[in-house]
């Protein structure tokens, strides 16, 4: 039995509103073992992107206990958080939210920066990195001069690049074509075979099929929890990478 | 880490560059005219410094003529009731260690083809010392010029440079002043402006018998306008005073309760206040310099405020990837201390710049020290620290999912 890295238990969160105290979360429990592919599907409003900011240390919950790789993140102050963020979590997000006045090595290279990490390993490591997410090209251009689903592969190189054990990913190709989805979707599989743990958040059936358990939200609960394939065996359909990512950090 | 941030700072500034200029003007606007104000300030106290010492210490000066509330009024000294033996007399009072009669009027002088009009100070050898005023060249006269009158003279650096010009050796020539023939003695050294701005070494010196009589032709023989006295210490200062005033009250007869017809001033004291008046001045001035320091002290600050709600989404982003709260606080707080320091440093080009056109135009004296310039550099840069702290801190304390969902 593998450790678990994500352990929720009878986690609550209300958004404070003028008209009182407004329950997203209710009562959610779910653990996740290390090197596991999950899938949050469900309807909008269901408070998916609400649990996804406290798994990723963004947001705090009202009520309940989350337990990240062995640690109860209710304990931690807050560099500790911030040193979280910066080691052991990367973020994806659906509008790429990347620095549009830096290059794209300066995006990727920016949390070594806050890891104290030096000059030249910061860019050495950023420009490996954007070769094996297939920019190698693009090394100073800058966020507007590049696509969307390009950026998207920026912004998962810089969560790559401190070497993080889980990826959360809010609906990374909400913003994207299916092709492009389909490239992003094989990249996110290859990182998982190489044993980082990943949460996505999708609104797709067949982005969900990548991974190897779906879980879906409705009102703020956890209603359906499935595991389509075991842990560490998520269908790369295609091998675009040759060398594999573990292998370049 | 440090480095990269303040690279960071300098890549924000370039961001927004008319902003950044405009932000930074404040604080060129002020450090320049703290640095410009401080260097007219010291230059005219150490102006009014050198005016004093040059005047000589615990100096008294009689003048003819009934006191005037208003100090000195143009008619003192003009109806003569002063006379060298007042001056005989006060030489034998306790605490004085020096006494000179003076008479004094305007005339023209000729040397060869150069006229000068001037100011001829006639008096005894005293005078020199009293004034501490050495000869550059030649020597003084003497009591026996006195006595018998003679027609010599001492000459101020701007006589000289004005009617025998840098290649005549003004001792043992012979000029004109009112028509009659003076030997020149001596050149006496510079000594720069009074306190009101008048030139001293636009003066000749000669003996008080030959003014009086060759020169200023004198209803009362023996009357004198001035009589300078020196008092032994700055301690004996008001004992002298009081010598000086029942001394004379006695021997001009006056009756207490009347108008006396001689005027006591205490020169020092005068010198004094004037170099407090000075000080102040260039205090106030400073002061006023420093509110237009602290109004590019408040650009900043209103920037940095704004620049960190345009930039919340950037601030939410980087917390996301890893960014403590302090690394925040650091980047926007390096951001206005760059901003502020760039901006001193050209406020100090420009200050100094400021100073020494002002210096060649109207000649007056600036003095620009590393001091002045240290002051203003900290001051900037405490300014920097203080007006960008709080807005870094505000960006510092924004909670990272609302700073991400801010649009
Ligand atoms: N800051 C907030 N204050 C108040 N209510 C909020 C806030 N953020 C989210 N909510 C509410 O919480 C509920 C869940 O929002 P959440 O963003 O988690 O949904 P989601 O499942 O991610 O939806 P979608 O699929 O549309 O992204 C929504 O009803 C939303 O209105
Ligand atoms: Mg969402």
């Amino acid at each position: 039995m593998q450790k678990s890295v994500i352990e929720v238990s009878s986690l609550y969160k209300d958004y404070q509103t003028a008209a009182g105290p407004f329950p997203v979360l209710k009562d959610v429990n779910l653990h996740i073992e290390n090197g596991d592919y999950v899938a949050i599907m469900g309807p909008s409003g269901s408070g998916k992107s609400t649990f996804m900011n406290i798994l990723g240390c963004l947001d705090k919950p009202s009520k309940g206990q989350y337990v990240l790789d062995g640690h109860p993140v209710a304990n931690m102050e807050q560099n500790a958080v911030a040193q979280v963020r910066n080691k052991t979590i990367g973020f994806v997000f659906q509008g790429f939210n990347l620095l549009a006045r830096s290059s794209l090595l300066d995006n990727v290279a920016l949390p070594l920066v806050y890891a104290g990490v030096d000059k030249a390993e910061r860019h050495a490591r950023a420009k490996l990195l954007l070769e094996k997410v297939g920019l190698a090209n693009y090394l100073n251009s800058r966020p507007n001069q590049i696509s969307g689903g390009q950026q998207q592969r920026v912004a998962i190189a810089r969560a790559l690049v401190n070497k993080p054990s889980l990826i959360l990913a809010d609906e990374p190709t909400g913003n994207l074509d299916s092709v492009t989805s389909e490239e992003i979707m094989t990249l996110f599989s290859e990182l998982n075979q190489e044993g980082i743990t990943i949460v996505l958040v999708t609104h797709e059936t067949d982005i969900a099929e990548h991974a190897s358990r779906q879980v879906r939200f409705l009102d703020g609960r956890i209603v359906q929890d499935t595991r389509t394939r075991e842990i560490g065996t998520s269908n790369t359909s295609s091998k675009s990478i040759a060398i594999p990512i573990s292998e370049a950090i | 880490m440090f480095t990269a941030m303040l690279g960071e700072a300098w890549h924000a500034m370039g961001a927004n560059r008319l902003r950044t200029f405009l932000t930074m003007l404040g604080m060129v606007i002020g450090v320049s005219a703290v640095v410009l104000m401080m260097a007219i300030g010291q230059g005219a106290e150490a102006a009014v410094k050198r005016s004093i010492s040059a005047m000589g210490s615990n100096l008294f000066v009689i003048l003819s003529g009934p006191p005037t509330s208003g100090g000195a009024r143009s008619a003192t000294g003009n109806a003569p009731s002063l006379n060298v033996k007042d001056a005989n007399a006060i030489s034998d009072l306790d605490g004085v260690v020096g006494v000179a009669p003076v008479t004094m009027g305007k005339a023209q002088i000729v040397f060869g083809s150069n006229n000068w009009n001037t100011d001829i100070i006639g008096t005894t050898p005293s005078y020199l010392e009293i004034r501490g005023w050495n000869l550059s060249d030649g020597y003084a006269f003497s009591e026996s010029d006195i006595r018998s009158a003679t027609r010599v003279a001492l000459v101020g650096k701007t006589i000289v440079q004005n009617i025998f010009g840098d290649n005549i050796d003004p001792v043992g020539k012979t000029i004109r002043i009112k028509q009659s023939p003076f030997v020149i003695l001596g050149v006496l050294d510079s000594k720069g402006q009074t306190l009101d701005g008048r030139d001293q070494d636009d003066t000749i010196i000669v003996p008080l018998t030959t003014a009086q009589r060759k020169l200023f032709g004198n209803q009362l023989p023996g009357s004198v306008r001035q009589i300078i006295v020196q008092a032994e210490s700055d301690n004996t200062m008001p004992m002298v005073e009081e010598g000086l005033n029942s001394l004379l009250n006695q021997r001009h007869n006056i009756r207490e309760g009347s108008d006396s017809d001689f005027y006591v001033r205490n020169l020092t004291a005068i010198a004094n206040s004037a170099a407090e008046t000075t000080r102040t001045m260039s205090l106030l001035l400073g002061a006023i310099a420093s509110v237009s320091l602290l109004v590019g002290g408040i650009g900043i600050m209103n920037i940095m405020l704004v620049s960190v709600t345009e930039r919340t989404r950037e601030i939410g982003i980087r917390m996301a990837i890893g960014a403590r709260q302090r690394d925040i606080l650091l980047q926007f707080l390096l951001e206005a201390i760059v901003i502020s320091i760039v901006g001193c440093l050209i406020g100090i080009a420009i200050g100094v710049g400021g100073a020494i056109m002002v210096n060649i135009i109207t000649k007056a004296e600036i003095i620009i020290s590393a001091n002045s310039v240290a002051i203003a550099f900290g001051v900037a840069a405490s300014i920097g620290v203080f007006f960008g702290f709080y807005p870094a801190r505000k960006a510092a304390m924004l909670n990272p999912i609302e700073a991400l969902r801010y649009q």
